[in-house]
């Protein structure tokens, strides 16, 4: 028994150090050649204009095994590249599910939902595909530009936001708007604070906040977030999103409606199966991601666990004195953490580390307030049915000087403790 | 050269010295009255009345001011001055004195005036003085004047009122910023002035 044992995990033994050496075998082979064109992309090489994209890709396939000059010596090797990366594959639950429920918007709103999961997939995986392109051409391209005219390392901070970008605007958005408010984001809300790792907004946001404040009549309404692709829509069609309808209604009731005019379920709600924009419905699928994040501690879970008690406090007291003149406050506090933006803001935009706070008293004010403020917006504010992108910007905002009360209340109390002590 | 010397204070404030990119002062108006170009043009011609004339007339008085009340004196005389082009915009271009509204009466807080009042006019002869007030009052009108172009542009697709952009731009799903119209925007529309500017002028920049 014990043998046999042994010898099959003697046998898988020997498999994975033979698919470990050949991957490896690929590897070096690969490195061999980019190594054999690098000198050409150095100083006084022919390509050395371009540089720092030979180095950001370089470094995007490996590891750097360049040595600190000054201060740490020792570095992780899951350096910002790789946090980065382990962001995009939180964020994929999220956009493939986006893609298929853009399908099925699609197809229930021009009354034929039956169709297979393929249909429905590739009809939103076309309509999003323009959008992600020009976030990620408009994008890198600037920051390609500015890396080269600092003749810097090119920064991979925006390889989460170009994905994120499309993900938070309604599907409808036009290209060139998209294009517009990255470039402005990404240029004012970034480089000209010195980049990536600099930045005290969140890149994504901004483009978002931009496009809601330019063209308003595109970022909210009954004819953005569902894409009908020129077809007529049923008669009981809705385009608005849950708290769209909610915002728009003047009745006392929290009857939330998908497109075709049937109320959601909470399951429905939990799916995400109701118009949106395209990352943020599904909570399902968030929690699969936060899930990934908390595990590989990319994201900070302080800022997510208080975002989600404020945020859940703030709800149940807006419950508790619901008014007619607010009917966002006749939804159920569940109700209101599952709806719109709010669980995708608290877990993808609040905890974006830069923008974030540092200390950990700081991360738990932070994201209570984040989740207060969002709840706050969202009932109170008719004019903004989602507050979340509007609380995370404004808490961005505050986080240095929440952070600069906590270091100097701490030093305050160190140094009472040690007066006393003199004494 | 002599001639040419006299006119420094009228040319440095239109540039190197401007008081609203170099000196960062009158930043409000600049917010309030940009989003069109109209009320700045009229902003422009009516701060460099006002400021031209207070200089003259303090830079007249200013061996007979006593410096304890010299505060006062200059506000009487700004104001004085403020309420006159109040009262000839009303007469002639209501529309417009109705858009600026508030923004006429608060030119006697604008900080571009008693600054220019203090650290010109009370030291200067009327000549230099009449020259420096117009200088500073164009040198401020002129980044109103271009921010105003581009907020108007963008934001409403017009200049002075006049369609620019064809309506088949608008057609093809062009659409206004609605953001340019929000004095935000006239903020960040003047960074990048002063962006513009201080790469220009590489000694105006900040270590």
């Amino acid at each position: 028994m014990t043998d046999s044992s042994t010898s099959v995990r003697r046998l898988s033994d020997v498999k994975t150090t033979i698919s470990e050496s050949q991957y490896l075998l690929i590897v070096k082979g690969l490195k061999k050649n980019i190594d054999k064109i690098k000198p050409q992309f150095e100083e006084g090489g022919r390509f050395s204009k371009l540089q720092s994209v030979f180095d950001g890709f370089y470094t995007f396939l490996f590891t750097p095994n360049e040595t600190g000059k000054t201060g740490v010596h020792i570095h992780d090797s899951n350096d910002s590249k790789r946090a980065m990366i382990t962001v995009v594959i939180a964020l994929l639950p999220c956009c493939l599910f986006g893609m298929w429920n853009i399908g099925l918007q699609h197809y229930m709103a021009i009354g034929s939902p039956d169709r297979d999961l393929f249909t429905l997939f590739f009809y939103g995986f076309f309509a999003v595909l323009p959008q992600i392109f020009t976030a990620y051409i408009v994008g890198l391209g600037i920051e390609f530009i500015v890396a080269q005219i600092r003749h810097e390392e090119i920064q991979e901070g925006f390889l989460v936001s170009g994905i994120l970008i499309p993900m938070i605007c309604p599907v409808d958005t036009p290209s060139w708007m998209l294009a517009i408010a990255v470039a402005f984001a990404v240029i004012f809300a970034k480089e000209v604070f010195g980049g990536t790792g600099y930045n005290f907004l969140n890149v994504a946001l901004v483009t978002r906040a931009f496009l809601f404040f330019s063209y308003p009549s595109k970022m909210s309404g009954d004819h953005v977030f569902v894409k009908l692709g020129g077809q007529p829509g049923i008669d009981s069609f809705s385009g608005a999103t849950p708290l769209g309808q909610l915002a728009a209604q003047t009745e006392p009731s929290a009857v939330v409606t998908n497109v075709v005019g049937d109320p959601l379920s909470y399951t429905d709600i939990f799916l995400g199966l109701y118009p949106g924009s395209w990352g943020e419905t599904s909570c399902l699928c968030i929690f699969i991601g936060m899930a990934i994040l908390l595990l590989s501690g990319v994201a900070n879970w302080r800022i997510i666990i208080s975002g989600l008690l404020g945020g859940f406090l703030m709800a149940l007291v807006a419950h508790n004195w619901q008014s007619p003149l607010y009917p966002c406050t006749y939804l159920q506090p569940l109700e209101q953490l599952g709806l719109g933006g709010f669980l995708f803001a608290i877990t993808f935009m609040a905890t974006d580390p830069v923008t974030a706070c540092r200390t950990r008293t700081g991360q738990y004010i932070y994201g209570a307030l984040i989740g207060i403020i969002a709840i706050l917006i969202r009932c109170y504010n008719t004019g903004y049915p989602e507050g979340a992108m509007l609380a995370v910007l404004l808490m961005n905002c505050f986080a240095p000087l929440i952070d600069y009360c906590v270091v100097n209340a701490n030093i305050r109390k160190r140094m009472r403790r040690l007066t006393v002590r003199n004494i | 050269m002599n001639w040419k010397k006299s006119f420094i204070p009228f040319v440095n404030p239109l540039s190197k010295d401007n008081p609203v990119i170099v000196q960062i002062l009158g930043i409000c108006s600049a917010l309030a009255v940009t989003a069109k170009m109209e009320p700045a043009v009229v902003m422009t011609i009516s701060v460099t009345a006002v400021l031209a004339f207070a200089n003259v007339i303090i830079s007249l008085m200013r061996k007979t001011i006593p410096s304890s009340i010299r505060i006062i004196v200059q506000l009487v005389v700004v104001a004085a001055l403020v309420v006159i082009v109040d009262q000839v915009l009303k007469a002639y271009t209501y529309d417009v004195s109705k858009a600026l509204s508030v923004f006429i009466g608060l030119i006697i807080t604008n900080c571009i005036i008693m600054g220019r009042l203090e650290a010109f006019a009370l030291n200067n002869r009327p000549w230099p003085a009449f020259l420096d007030g117009v200088g500073n009052g164009l040198g401020y009108g002129l980044i109103l004047i271009i921010t105003s172009f581009f907020r108007e542009l963008f934001g409403s697709g017009t200049l002075f009122g006049c369609q620019v952009f064809p309506d088949w731009w608008y057609e093809a799903g062009y659409m206004n910023n609605g953001l340019m119209i929000l004095p935000p925007m006239a903020l960040i529309v003047v960074a990048c002035i002063i962006w513009a500017h201080r790469s220009v002028n590489k000694d105006l920049q900040e270590k």
